[in-house]
């Protein structure tokens, strides 16, 4: 039996409580920052069912993850971080969890800023929730081509959604059982973020942004290279196009 | 008019062609759907080796006066484009699919370790 969780009170209200919630966890070469993450959201919120994704890791990840006793699904190579994602949807759904939050392995979600991503989900306010780096009066520092990038996606974004949306490329997101659905049927491949948030609008789902901290990485580097943004943005700008001409092919469930 | 020589040699490729498609299917290592632009590939320059007049036809019809020969490689140029964008549908369908594999792979080695798991300690990971 684990110990009770004594600081639960102070994070969490009675209805996040009763709700079944996983936090998916994608990790790529994470084995310096996975156990200190894992335990840290542990602490906070010990019935919080965490499953790692390992994304195809050539290091210890999976087996540092599996021995703090968390869901760990290996993937047998690497598929890249959407399809790493869908993963723990796939999971979230076939386990009929009620919540999933998308949590990094590298320890720049903290989460400590959990109880604010989740609320508008137990709010029945949305269905899709972003904690944005730039909403509210927290700042976040960024390279500026960075933040030139991440500010265009977001008018675009907030035009398609006709709301405005600060941070669309955010990784810290939570969604409901209608938003595990869609993403567990369907979802981006490459830099899926900005994507999803699209596809969310365009399935009629609601979404909103929450302000949160973020912190510096505790090991490892942003996937995201300098020569590779540039194939990030034209990928992005292309897929946002095109969705503009699709369909919803997958159907929402009704939660 | 082609000289005769060409004709002949030009004729024999298109059937050693036909043979080669014909003998991948017979042997199942190329599949029927992808071998039919094959097959009127081969049927396509069989008819202009035998019809000895019939790149001049062709040519003018579409209006090139100067050079006959350039209207079989703007053919043949259209086709290779045509197969690599058929070569990347496949490609994708393909990387989809074994993207779908992978995943429901893991998942199912996860809950058969978890069960495992589960029966030998009598106890629920998490």
């Amino acid at each position: 039996m684990r110990p009770e969780p004594e600081h639960l009170e102070l994070a969490l209200p009675p209805e996040i409580a009763r709700m079944r919630r996983l936090a998916i966890m994608p990790a790529f070469n994470e084995e310096g920052s996975i156990g200190a993450v894992i335990d840290e959201i542990r602490a906070f919120d010990p019935d919080l069912k965490i499953v790692v994704v390992d994304d195809g890791s050539g290091d210890r990840t999976s087996e540092i993850a599996r021995s703090r006793g968390v869901h760990v699904v290996t993937l047998p190579f690497n598929l890249g971080i959407g399809a790493a994602v869908q993963t723990g949807f796939r999971f979230a759904r076939a386990n009929n969890f009620d919540l999933a939050v998308q949590i990094d392995a590298d320890g720049q979600h903290d989460p400590g800023e959990l109880p604010a991503v989740l609320a508008p989900l137990l709010a029945g306010e949305a269905d899709f929730v972003v904690g944005s780096r730039f909403t509210g009066d927290r700042a976040f520092r960024s390279s500026f081509v960075r933040r030139l990038g991440i500010r265009l996606f977001a008018l675009i974004v907030s035009a398609i959604a006709r709301q405005r949306l600060t941070d669309t490329t955010s990784g810290f997101r939570a969604v409901n059982r209608r938003g595990i659905a869609l993403f567990a049927a369907d979802y981006p491949h490459d830099y899926p973020e900005v994507e999803t948030t699209v596809m969310v609008v365009k399935h009629r789902l609601r979404v909103k942004e929450v302000p949160v901290r973020m912190r510096e990485r505790a090991s490892g580097r942003s996937s995201i290279t300098a020569l590779r943004s540039v194939y990030y943005i034209f990928k992005v700008l292309l897929a946002l196009f095109i969705d503009l001409f699709r369909s919803n092919d997958v159907p929402v469930e009704d939660a | 008019m082609t000289p005769l020589k060409v004709t002949i040699i030009a004729s024999l490729a298109s059937v050693i062609m036909l043979g080669v498609v014909f003998e991948l299917i017979r042997r199942k290592r190329l599949r029927e759907r992808y071998a039919l632009i094959w097959i009127l590939t081969g049927v396509v320059l069989l008819v202009l080796a035998l019809w000895r007049r019939g790149l001049n036809t062709l040519a003018s019809w579409v209006g090139i006066k100067t050079y006959p020969p350039s209207v079989l490689i703007a053919a043949i140029l259209l086709f290779v484009l045509a197969l690599l964008l058929q070569f990347s549908i496949v490609l994708s369908r393909l990387s989809e699919q074994n993207t779908t594999l992978a995943q429901k792979l893991a998942l199912l080695e996860t809950a058969m370790l978890e069960r495992e798991q589960k029966e030998a300690a009598g106890e629920e990971p998490g």
